[in-house]
């Protein structure tokens, strides 16, 4: 125990003293939203920092670059980021899906190959599963993989690809036959570079009037064949498992945080300082309520985490708590921003760049960032869908 | 900075998870809704066979010291008795004789060894706290204790007394010269017409007013001075904790019967759980549900682990506020998803929604909690 505690210390003393200086630009909020080449290299920057001290991929196994140490202490190097508002680190989508996927199912040349790269910041990784035509049903997928020889040669769109710019890999779901017997069974995954002719990346401006996101196209792209994750035609199955680590219901990420968090004691703090009537906004009654529910729904999320790790407690319904995480969490921040905004008074109405904004605008991009996790990686909708249909066994649309 | 720091306690026993899975077998085989209707129209309003059974388990003295003869499992334990008891709507005089101890268990030995050893073999207690004007607060009792010699005279009016009828001791709540006390009266000692029966919203309950007075009590059966207070607190603590608990299992019921509903009706020639506009909300139901069992059994966990007074005030208030608005959510919309079955009698929805709004009014509802929490938080 003591012995935990003193590695916290170690951590916490080691991130003050080393966490970057605040730029002179805005940060993005989360990896997603890494929109210009100052943001990407600060935050890459402090990512090879981070794993240089040994606080990165500390459970994953020595061999290929990892702490092999017990979970126990990456989580408490998450827990003391998140508490002392470190930078997250951007390579995300490496680290904490197409990382532990690697070594949970990878053969051992691609985890040699992949997995140093990916704690390094030294290989970004990307996404490609949503396609311009089919969002949040990705079995739908129409881009096209197909053996030449020992290539394959992939043809489509991808889109919301975030890193797309930067990244060296994608995790990729392609077709690889129309004709199989359902539309689950005709799809593979690949682990593709995206360095080679015939892919091309064009950056897609948000609503914000930033970018962040790209669109990948595919013209006659050559892959090499050992880029096949797995057989063929078990990407769907593949695709499926990368989502438990993506939505945290499977553990075994590298660490690290992967967005500023903001909490509603942020907002407290705002309530304090902007004034309704005269006075500090955190004196109105209503304003107290709303800021008392939005408390009550963030300690009811945690504590649902808390439970989660008492099987006897969750036995009911075990997949509920894990499988409801992305809908509760981005919907809750997502209300969350609105009403942080409403706090301004007349001034919630101000943008970033505008003098007088508070945070210089903060608050709003924020509030309008928060879509891409409500929409990403299934829209909140989907998402009640399949707790609806997986966890109560309700009938399907 | 918040002056009450939120943790994230969460503590299971082996003891507790079997205590869970013996109370969830036992009401789901003891208390299905054709016997909850059943009991709504009898004149008790429980089932003694049930009754003494749950005594014989143990259940009645789970907070007991064991010198009392309780097992002395303390309130967590008695979490798992709540919640799946709310969960098939069972009514036993089991809550208000959970509250009855945790006032006792701030009395003075002598009074707890009158009292405690009956209750753990069966004997049944009540609390009367609330007044006429249906004030929660518990400190603002009007009755008045008067005290001539060894003895106090009761006079006053006291509502919503829980299984009053049926109860062998009533602790009662009321000033003694402008500050709380509390007495312990037997039920016998009751003058004749002191009790009336209350129409409650939810039938499952029984109900009663008590008008006293000048009704005597020894000296000894009071509870006064900082005693007072605390036997106030822990009342209070308990029925936040235990009503939470109920609500968390009406919450799982109500949850049931629609899930059932929504996967049995069709509409349009579809299963109307297939129609987004009411499975989308049944997932809100839910997810209302984990976020209440989470906040009741930290709260438990905090009471259980000895948190400051302050640190288990805010979790308990945090655990009613979330437990009555997600319990009436599911109640209300259970009616509306049974469509026009869900306005009949005959219709088990309604059950819920009636329970939901007993457990909102009772000891504090969402809106009064969340003004003390910003007190505590803001």
């Amino acid at each position: 125990m003591s012995e935990l505690d003193d590695f916290r210390a170690e951590v916490a003393a080691w991130l003050e003293a080393n966490r970057p200086p605040e730029p002179d630009f805005l940060l993005p909020e989360t990896f997603m939203e890494v929109g210009t080449d100052r943001q990407f290299e600060y935050l890459r920057d402090w990512q090879r920092k981070v794993y240089e001290a040994g606080y990165l991929g500390m459970a994953w196994p020595k061999a290929y670059g990892g702490g092999g140490q017990p979970q126990v202490m990456q989580d408490i190097v998450n827990a003391e980021m998140a508490r002392l508002k470190v930078p997250f680190v951007p390579n995300t989508i490496g680290l904490n899906w197409a990382g532990p996927l690697i070594l949970a199912i990878g053969t051992e040349a691609e985890k040699q190959k992949y997995i140093p790269g990916i704690l390094s910041a030294e290989d970004i990784w990307c996404q490609g599963f949503s396609e311009p035509d089919n969002g949040s049903d990705l079995a739908a997928a129409t881009t096209r993989a197909v053996r030449d020889g020992d290539d394959w040669i992939l043809n489509g769109s991808k889109i919301w690809t975030s890193l797309g710019t930067y990244a060296k890999y994608m995790i990729l779901l392609a077709r690889t036959n129309p004709d199989a017997e359902n539309r689950y069974a005709g799809l593979s995954y690949f682990l593709a570079p995206m360095d080679v002719p015939g892919v091309d990346v064009q950056p897609i401006r948000k609503l914000t009037g930033e970018y962040g996101f790209t669109q990948t196209f595919f013209t006659d792209a050559r892959i090499p064949g050992d880029c096949l994750m797995g057989r063929e035609g078990e990407g769907w199955q593949i695709a499926m498992q990368t989502l438990t680590f993506e939505r945290s219901v499977a553990g075994g990420q590298a660490g690290g945080l992967s967005m500023n968090a903001v909490g509603v004691q942020d907002v407290l703090e705002l309530a304090r300082r902007v004034k309704r009537d005269g006075r500090p906004a955190i004196e109105d009654p209503i304003i107290r309520d709303e800021l008392v529910k939005f408390l009550i729904e963030e300690q009811g999320d945690r504590l649902c985490g808390a439970r989660a790790r008492h099987p006897a407690l969750i036995s009911e319904r075990p997949g509920a708590i894990a499988m409801s995480g992305k809908l509760r969490g981005t919907e809750h921040k997502r209300r969350l921003l609105q009403f942080a905004i409403t706090l301004q008074g007349a001034n919630g109405a101000r943008w970033v760049g505008d003098e007088r904004a508070e945070r210089g605008g903060l608050w709003q991009r924020s509030y309008f960032n928060a879509f891409s996790a409500t929409i990403g990686g299934g829209t909140s909708q989907v998402q009640a869908n399949i707790v609806g249909e997986r966890v109560l066994g309700l009938p399907k649309d | 900075m918040t002056a009450v720091k939120l943790k994230a306690t969460m503590t299971f026993s082996e003891e507790q998870s079997m205590l869970l899975d013996t109370a969830t077998e036992f009401f789901r085989s003891k208390s299905p809704t054709s016997v909850v209707r059943d009991l709504m129209l009898s004149e008790d309003g429980y089932d003694d066979a049930v009754w003494r059974e749950m005594v014989d388990l143990g259940w009645s003295g789970l907070a007991i010291p064991e010198a009392c003869g309780g097992s002395d499992l303390g309130l967590a334990a008695a979490v798992t008795i709540a919640e799946p008891m709310g969960r098939w709507l069972s009514a036993t005089p089991w809550l208000s004789t959970q509250l009855f101890v945790q006032g006792v268990l701030a009395a003075d030995d002598a009074l707890r060894s009158a009292c405690l050893p009956a209750v753990a073999e069966g004997a049944i207690g009540t609390v009367a706290l609330c007044e006429v004007d249906g004030d929660w607060d518990l400190e603002a009792a009007g009755l008045t204790l008067r005290e001539t010699g060894s003895q106090a005279a009761l006079s006053g009016t006291k509502t919503f007394v829980l299984n009053a009828d049926a109860a062998d001791f009533l602790l009662i709540s009321g000033n003694l010269e402008g500050a709380p006390a509390l007495a312990v009266l037997d039920r016998e000692s009751l003058p004749a017409g002191a009790l009336h029966r209350e129409t409650l919203i939810d039938d499952t309950r029984r109900s009663f007013e008590l008008i006293l007075d000048g009704v005597q009590v020894p000296d000894d059966r009071l509870i006064r001075g900082e005693r007072a207070l605390t036997a106030l607190s822990r009342i209070r603590n308990a029925a936040l904790l235990l009503i939470s608990a109920e609500s968390a299992g009406g919450i799982a019921g109500a949850l049931e019967v629609i899930v059932e509903y929504l996967n049995t009706r069709t509409a349009f020639g579809r299963k109307i759980g297939s129609y987004q506009g009411l499975k989308h909300p049944t997932v809100d139901i839910l997810i209302g549900l984990e976020r209440t069992r989470s906040h009741v059994y930290h709260a438990a966990s905090l009471i259980e682990a000895g948190e400051s007074e302050e640190a288990i005030d805010v979790a308990l208030r945090m655990a009613k506020a979330q437990a009555s608005e997600a319990f009436a959510f599911a109640g209300d919309r259970a009616i509306q998803f049974h469509g026009g079955f869900g306005f009949t009698w005959e219709c088990d929805a309604q059950l819920y929604l009636k329970r939901a709004l007993w457990a909102q009014y009772a000891f504090g509802d969402a809106i009064h909690h969340r003004r003390h929490l910003a007190e505590a938080l803001l």
